[in-house]
């Protein structure tokens, strides 16, 4: 309690600490936050993570790089394919193999519509924090049908392992076309709904705007990327900077705002969601023929040396660096996760505010816990 | 600048520090004396700031124990790896750069948690994901009988 | 009673089933065991308890396409104390162990806990060369009924949920104190 009362600054009359436990509806997770408050003003927040650590940067030192695949896929399991696409391009640039066309395509739709769902939740489980129940109903139901075209290709709904080092797992479904076309044809159509519920709310805007603001020098300060980064006007997409898969052929924007503040993160996963549904059309028409892998060895050695591959996932940029010696397992292998650097800004932009505009500024970021910790 | 052009220059900026060229990035293998100070010019540097801390890596080399830092410039898109190496493995310690970059304090309280390297200057160094009794995991020579499962 | 809308020959576990029923009680207590266990199966409220992956699997079976409201379950409660079931869907670790065990003890009997998903089960992906990961919740807290999968499907949940109604539906006034007084928890 001693190290708690130094930490958070707590001596003057009036304060008293909550503790926001690890088992709590709002946090998303088992996050445990300790506030210390003064009548309703937040003066210092605490984050108390690894209640889900699990080991994985150690486990994979004992696994050799196939089977690292479906690891990558419970860290972040929203952005499930954009992990395991990080951690096999790392593992494609070491050997220096040349992959075919037709499955980079098919990796860049898979990993867009990965993003479609994870902002999907996101919307769905924003709205239900701050108290429109609604918003569950509406992006969960659609999202299910996500997890259909996710389930007739790859066999899982969310977990799917599609990538391994060398290209994909199975071929795609005859049906995979024909299902995303009519996903995302129904999807522009129904849109405007989720505008008209909760973007276009009184309450809502109360509750978001001028809340929360973080400067841009701040956001490179902290290292925030992905769209918390860009609402603050921090030009971070990895996409645009530098390009792998199939980015460099399809034309998009990156959606940039400058206000930093909660709307604007929340406005800037709106947009997105539009911006990813341009790519796939972009990309669904004409996805070209070839084989689906290249033929690897059974045992993957990497030679000596580091590593570094970037992506964009959900919540951010996502690096996987390797550190080889030549056996078939990794040396050291790290993933820089967007959540655990996200977390470090919590604080920052949170004092001073109520704590009922902690909820809203903690689902804005969009954390996932096992992210944090993996 | 491409790469060689980048490594001619930061070691124009940094003399006493071997800069060589990966295949990616252009590398810096630094003496731990002079960490702080580097990483302070690289930040504060005219021509290339190196503004954003990408991530620091916690690495158990077998007999020596290190960190590498991920550097890049949001402006010009230049990015430089900086190491760091020691072999006190008893009690390890690195200067911290959290004055210089803010995303340095939980990257750096992870490395202690997992490896047991102390930063100098840090303002909070607790550990992050485990008990306070708990060993280093990520160190080669970590056993645990009671809770790991081999094959 | 039975399940609506699922015979009990579609049901893969009969065996275990008709081990618990007791026989021979007269037919007044018999009645008001009825009674009492369709009145707790038919309404069970869980705990907003998620970890990790099989968390948003929990999430996506109160969705509207594959909704569990219509047995009874839809009113999470946030606070362990109103909750009659904790469905424990995601990794425990060494750290989380003494919470879980904490929210258990807090919740009023009659209590059930339903382990979902490969890591609640035994570990799962985890159970090798992890230094940090319970290898299985039954370790901290008893558990009726075990749901595997990683993650386990919305059917497939729906169907261990509907398991433990059953499980329910045999209990007698006397059997529930047995139950809660034989387990030793090993890790907390």
């Amino acid at each position: 309690m001693e190290e708690l009362a130094k930490n958070t600054g707590i001596g003057e009359d009036e304060e008293y600490i909550i503790n926001m436990g690890p088992q709590h509806p709002s946090t998303h997770g088992v996050l445990r936050l300790v506030v210390s408050l003064k009548g309703e003003i937040v003066k210092n927040v605490e984050p108390h993570v690894g209640y889900i650590h699990r080991g994985i940067e150690k486990m994979c030192e004992s696994l050799t790089y196939p089977q690292i695949v479906h690891l990558t896929d419970r860290m972040d399991y929203l952005s499930a394919h954009i992990n395991n696409e990080a951690f096999c391009l790392n593992v494609e640039k070491a050997l220096e193999i040349d992959i075919p066309d037709r499955v980079k395509v098919v990796r860049t739709i898979m990993s867009e519509l990965t993003r479609l769902q994870s902002h999907q939740l996101f919307w769905a489980s924003y709205g239900m924090d701050l108290g429109g129940q609604t918003c569950y109903f509406y992006g969960l139901r659609d999202r299910e049908k996500i997890l259909n075209i996710f389930e007739e290709t790859t066999g899982a709904r969310m977990l799917v392992s599609y990538s391994c080092p060398g290209g994909l797992m199975y071929d795609i479904h005859p049906n995979f076309q024909k299902r995303t076309k009519e996903f995302i044809a129904y999807f522009r159509s129904i849109l405007w709904e989720y505008d008209a519920i909760l973007t276009g709310n009184v309450i809502f805007q109360e509750r978001t705007k001028e809340i929360g603001k973080l400067s841009l020098a701040d956001a490179i300060s902290f290292g925030i990327t992905g769209p918390s980064g860009r609402a603050s006007g921090f030009s971070c997409d990895v996409r645009k900077h530098e390009p792998y898969s199939a980015y460099d052929r399809v034309k998009f924007n990156e959606v940039l705002h400058t206000e930093g503040d909660t709307f604007h993160r929340y406005l800037v996963r709106m947009e997105e969601m539009k911006e990813s549904m341009n790519i796939i059309d972009q990309l669904i028409e004409n996805i070209p023929e070839g084989p689906y892998a290249v033929k690897m060895k059974p045992v993957i050695k990497l030679p000596e040396g580091e590593y570094f591959q970037r992506v964009e996932s959900a919540r951010g940029e996502l690096d996987s660096i390797i550190i080889s010696d030549g056996n078939k397992n990794p040396f050291r292998a790290k993933f820089r996760t967007p959540s655990f650097v996200n977390l470090g800004v919590l604080n920052y932009i949170t004092k001073g505010f109520k704590i009922a505009d902690l909820v809203a500024i903690a689902g804005s970021l969009d954390f996932v816990i096992p992210d944090i910790d993996r | 600048m491409n790469i060689t052009e980048l490594a001619e220059y930061i070691g124009s900026l940094l003399p006493g520090c071997k800069v060589t060229e990966g295949k990616q990035f252009a590398e810096v293998a630094l003496p731990p004396e002079m960490l702080h100070d580097a990483a302070f010019k690289l930040r504060n540097d005219a021509k290339a700031s190196f503004d954003f801390l990408v991530c620091i890596t916690g690495v158990d080399y077998g007999q020596d124990l290190g960190a590498t830092y991920h550097l890049r410039s949001v402006s010009n898109g230049y990015t430089v790896v900086l190491k760091v190496r020691t072999s006190d493995r008893e009690n390890p310690h690195f200067d911290s750069v959290t004055d210089i970059w803010k995303s340095a304090d939980l990257m750096e309280r992870e490395i202690y948690d997992l490896l047991g390297i102390k930063f100098t200057g840090h303002p909070d160094l607790r550990r992050l994901f485990l008990d306070r009794s708990w060993g280093f995991p990520l160190r080669k020579d970590y056993m645990d009988d009671t809770k790991i499962v081999t094959k | 009673m039975g399940i609506k809308g699922m015979k009990y020959e579609d049901f893969k576990d009969n065996e275990s089933l008709e081990l618990l029923k007791e026989s021979g009680t007269n037919i007044l207590l018999a009645t008001i065991d009825d009674v009492i266990n369709w009145g707790r199966k038919a309404s069970l409220w869980p705990l907003t308890f998620a970890t990790s992956c099989c968390g948003i699997e929990m999430m996506q079976t109160g969705a509207p396409y594959h909704d569990f409201a219509r047995f009874g379950m839809e009113v999470y409660r946030a606070s362990p104390r109103q909750a009659d079931v904790i469905v424990v869907a995601g990794t425990i670790v060494y750290k989380m162990a003494p919470v879980l065990k904490r929210l258990y003890d807090q919740m009023s009997e009659p209590k059930y806990v339903v382990a979902m998903g490969a890591c609640a089960i035994s570990g799962g992906p985890f159970f090798l060369n992890s230094y940090s990961v319970v290898k299985g919740v039954e370790h901290v807290i008893p558990v009726d009924v075990f749901i595997p999968g990683c993650p386990p499907r919305p059917e497939a949940l729906l169907y261990g949920m509907l398991q433990l109604q059953r499980k329910i539906e045999t209990e007698t006034m006397r059997s529930r104190k047995k139950r809660s007084a034989s387990h030793n928890s090993e890790i907390v």
